[in-house]
């Protein structure tokens, strides 16, 4: 009976017009996303199946299944590329966490000259990662540049930075830290400022001590902000090319290539498209589990309505 | 103007929350509804309905007869004005007046014609070239109103209108927008978490609890003869006692039973099925306090509250309330005094104890 | 006694400012040392390295306008991020409209959609853009590049105005719809005067993201004519060694346009970063 007067699907016109200007509204651009961005990551995989030198025309684009894949894992070269980026990460990240979480401990107390010390902080994030490269290469350029000059003043011999196989790693590292600390820095000042500060006040109160109150609030609470620096962070220093490319070029040799420069060279240097595009994919499929874990720590709320 | 109806009306929002819970409501060409309840008991809800800012999950919202349900919100020619007031920040108060007459391609001097007479109406025409920012709470409020009137709607959804303003702006305003109602003979839908501005309001007044109506009908109606005990505690105020007890046969005569009185049913022209769990219900103006009372208390707090004055009163055997009872202003009364109070038998309402629902 | 609590006193109360002056001098560091530099004669760069200079010269500077015609590549950058920012801030805007106001289903899938492909490698589509552009006879000109930087530049965009979307009052919209507007009209008149802060602040990103990005450009320019002003930079050679005086006036000026809209604009840009937590 009560069916009866509640017409099936009453009122949904108007909310199917509303979807269809949504749809209408949100397409270009996610179309275009498609066509640049999921649309080639699917060629890359089909690519991948494929053996094509763009060097050898003649030999076609033969399909060969996972004979890439295969020739990659055991690919000396690439594994090693998997273990440089591995050791740049875990150097990279830690220090940037460290390094940023003290920034921002020291800029949430500031109060006088706010704007100048975030100008200041930002600007070796804001500067291409290209021109930091250089500046930091410049310095530590051997035998006479800044870093080795001081060393020498301090009475130490330093070592023939780039063409040093473990010591080429410190400028590479530096310049990474000194570039994205500032980032991590404004997340992690964001975190902070977003704690009640009568915890602290009632923690005095407690007679908590500055430590005990570092460990016992501020880390805590400063988790989620820590974990979405730790994930952009590690996701970004997996995919590092533009620092290693312009100061060390991957060498000594191959010392300190990363996957994302070997893969770079493969192929566009040279031309093995079949090849390099699996390990385009590799890289690919590890950056997604980055991605996944990030957008599983940011949360469904920031998929749904109402403000983020 | 027009009528406005809600057939069965059902609203559960994505998160599984029902707010609107199989509403029928008529409300007639230029009357004023006042939907009055706690906050979140879905007036709010109620209004975005008619309004077509959300979609019933069942039902259907006729204005004029015409089935509106699948019309979207700037088609159904219906002025809102928001709690917030929503006045667009960065258009002058002219702007603000003459959006919804630019978007209906009203012709340029109308506009400035109707933009002028609604200004004048609130008078507001000082305050045409300002920004919302510029202005005082009660001004905008006044923009506000002056948006939805300036279209000459359907019918006007206010939304806790009054409810931003400071008290003494609040009670003027009040009276103001009942002139107003008056003056436009406009259909109004009215809400309010404040049942002195629905009662001094509204033409009707529905009352909504938890997505249902409890009661609708005049504001007096609601006031003499509650409905359930809801109603009973929500309308008026100070509010109505209510105390459980039990409808027990004494003597041959069936008589209220509770802890704090006992009455005489039979003689109060009540009947009400013998045993029967139920809660008595007397309004404090309904109590008089005289020397051969039915029930004694002791005084614990005395409000004047001018013309009359407000005591609360403990009672032996309702240990975690009060007893209110309205004296004479002039009256001698004193805190820890011991003081004998009579129920009016005529104004007693009884309620069923375990629905809630009005007996007699 | 009393005279040393006033010395610890002012100890304590200068600690914070000149702990906080060395932390900017030492983060602003490397930036003074490499304009110094550029300043700096080109037998002098490696000699004895001072932190007060005493001679200033602007001949990497001339060489780097005169003799490289840098003007090039800035004009490349110039050209590749504004076409980028304007596209991804247009198509941008109204999508993160509908992702964060409109009712419809999928949206969430979308936003997680969006923000994943901003995860993507940039490596991983190389190879396929690289031959994409080619058959379409794009490798070397601008189209070619502004495309690629969709990838990053457009979920930027908008996942930065959705967040900003979603903050402003739904009752200002609702206020449109019941004045009679439609969505269209009311993202128009109402929306988007409202949200130009946002945009301003997603916009500047994107310069940013788009000015700075190397990998693509090193891999779909072939000739100087289309460099941008990184690759341009990494790729200064000189004829014995490495020209550093011109390579660092060429940082110089790389940067200086970032410094501009640093300087101007921090506190939106810090908001942006963190409002969205978009990436590094
Ligand atoms: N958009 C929404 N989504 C989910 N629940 C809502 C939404 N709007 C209101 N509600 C819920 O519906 C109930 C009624 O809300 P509302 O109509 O705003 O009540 P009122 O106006 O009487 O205070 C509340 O419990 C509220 O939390
Ligand atoms: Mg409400």
């Amino acid at each position: 009976m009560k069916n009866a007067r509640t017409p099936p699907g009453s009122g949904a016109s108007w909310l199917r017009e509303e979807a269809r200007l949504g749809w209408a509204l949100a397409l270009p651009a996610l179309a275009t996303i498609a066509l640049v961005a999921v649309f080639p990551i699917l060629w890359t995989f089909w690519e991948s199946l494929h053996l094509h030198d763009l060097r050898m025309p003649w030999l076609g684009r033969p399909f060969v299944g996972a004979a890439n894949y295969a020739e990659a894992f055991g690919d000396p070269r690439f594994r090693s590329a998997l273990g440089h980026t591995g050791v740049f990460m875990t150097a990279a990240v830690t220090l940037e966490l460290g390094a940023g979480l003290l920034v921002a401990l020291a800029l949430d107390r500031v109060s006088r000259g706010r704007g100048m010390v975030r100008t200041a902080v930002l600007l070796p994030w804001a500067i291409p990662t290209v021109v930091a490269a250089l500046i930091w290469r410049f310095m530590f350029e051997s035998p006479a540049g800044l870093a080795s000059a001081a060393l020498v003043r301090l009475g130490a011999a330093p070592p023939t930075w780039f063409a040093d196989a473990l010591a080429a790693w410190i400028p590479l590292v530096l310049a990474d830290v000194w570039k994205t600390t500032p980032f991590v820095a404004l997340l992690l000042l964001a975190g902070l400022q977003n704690i009640d500060k009568a915890l602290y006040e009632a923690a005095d109160v407690d007679g908590a001590g500055r430590w005990r109150q570092f460990t016992a609030i501020t880390l805590p609470l400063l988790r989620p902000a820590l974990l979405v620096a730790f994930l952009f962070r590690a996701l970004d220093a997996f995919r590092v090319f533009d620092v290693v490319y312009v100061m060390t070029g991957g060498g000594p040799g191959t010392a300190t290539e990363p996957v994302a420069l070997y893969t770079f060279s493969t192929l566009l240097q040279n031309l093995r498209f079949g090849f390099g595009s699996a390990l385009s994919v590799i890289v690919f499929v590890v950056a997604f589990f980055f991605a996944l874990a990030s957008i599983r720590v940011l949360g469904r709320g920031a998929f749904l309505d109402g403000p983020a | 103007m027009a009528s406005i109806t809600l057939d069965q009306v059902s609203k559960t929002y994505p998160n599984g929350q029902t707010a609107a819970r199989d509403l029928t409501i008529e409300i007639g060409d230029g009357e004023l509804l006042v939907l009055v309840g706690p906050s979140g008991s879905g007036k709010s809800t109620v209004l975005r309905l008619v309004a077509g800012l959300e979609l019933p999950t069942a039902g259907r919202i006729l204005i004029d007869g015409r089935d509106v349900t699948a019309v979207p919100p700037q088609r159904r020619d219906l002025a809102m004005v928001f709690q917030s007031y929503a006045l667009y920040p960065h258009k002058s108060v002219r702007e603000n007046l003459a959006f919804g007459l630019r978007v209906r391609r009203v012709d340029a001097a109308e506009i400035d014609a109707r933009v002028r007479l609604a200004a004048a109406t609130l008078g507001i025409e000082a305050l045409l070239d300002r920004k919302p920012a510029q202005l005082s709470g009660g001004q905008r409020q006044r923009v506000a109103l002056g948006r939805a009137i300036v279209r000459e709607p359907k019918a006007f959804l206010l939304d806790e209108p009054l409810s931003n303003l400071d008290p003494l702006l609040r009670v003027a305003t009040r009276t103001e927008l009942g002139l107003l109602h008056r003056r436009l003979a406009a259909t109004m839908v009215y809400v309010t978490h404040d049942q002195e501005e629905a009662m001094t309001l509204g033409t009707r007044v529905a009352v909504m609890r938890n997505g249902a109506i409890e009661q609708i009908g005049p504001a007096l109606a609601l006031f003499r003869r509650p409905a359930n005990t809801f109603v009973a505690g929500f309308v008026g105020s100070p509010a109505m006692n209510l105390w459980p007890g039990a409808c027990r046969r004494l003597d041959g005569r069936a008589r209220v039973a509770s802890a704090v009185c006992s009455i005489d049913l039979d003689e109060a022209g009540q009947s009400v099925p013998d045993g029967a769990e139920l809660v008595a219900g007397v309004r404090p103006h309904d109590i008089d306090l005289t020397s051969d009372g039915d029930v004694t208390g002791r005084v614990e707090i005395v409000e004047p509250l001018g013309p009359v004055t407000l005591v609360h009163l403990r009672v032996a055997g309702l240990p975690g309330e009060f007893v209110r009872v309205i004296v004479p202003s002039d009256a001698r009364i004193g805190v820890d005094d011991q003081a004998r109070f009579r129920i009016r038998r005529d104004r007693l309402h009884l309620f069923d104890g375990r629905t809630g629902r009005r007996l007699n | 006694m009393t005279l040393g609590a006033t010395a610890r006193t002012t100890a304590r109360r200068w600690a914070r400012p000149v702990a906080t002056g060395l932390l900017v001098a030492a983060i602003l560091f490397p930036l003074y040392w490499a304009a110094l530099s550029s300043l700096t004669p080109e037998n002098r760069l490696f000699a004895a390295p001072a932190l007060v200079p005493r001679e200033l010269v602007l001949d990497h500077y001339r060489a780097l306008f005169r003799e490289r015609d840098f003007w090039t590549p800035v004009r490349n950058s110039l050209v590749v991020a504004g076409a980028t920012t304007v596209l991804s801030v247009v198509l941008g805007t109204v999508c993160a409209y509908a992702l964060a106001r409109l009712r419809f289903r999928g949206k969430a899938v979308m936003l997680a959609f969006v923000l994943a492909v901003s995860m993507f490698p940039q490596i991983s589509i190389v190879s396929p853009l690289y031959l994409l552009l080619r058959e379409l006879r794009l490798l070397n000109t601008y189209p070619g590049l502004v495309l690629p930087y969709l990838t990053f530049a457009m979920p930027l965009t908008i996942w930065l105005l959705v967040g900003f979307f979603r903050q402003l009052p739904a009752e200002l919209e609702e206020a449109g719809l019941m004045d009679g507007a439609g969505r269209l009209q009311t993202l128009w008149a109402i929306v988007l005067p409202l949200s130009w802060p946002g945009i301003a602040t997603t916009a500047i990103l994107t310069f940013l993201y788009s000015w700075n990005e190397f990998l693509f450009a090193l891999s779909f320019t072939l000739g100087p004519e289309r460099h941008t002003v990184p690759v341009a930079i990494t790729l200064f050679r000189g004829q014995y060694q490495v020209p550093w005086g011109q390579i660092l006036a060429a940082a110089v000026v790389a940067t200086a346009p970032v410094a501009a809209i640093v300087l101007a604009a921090q506190r939106r840009i810090v908001a942006g970063l963190t409002s969205g937590a978009v990436k590094g």
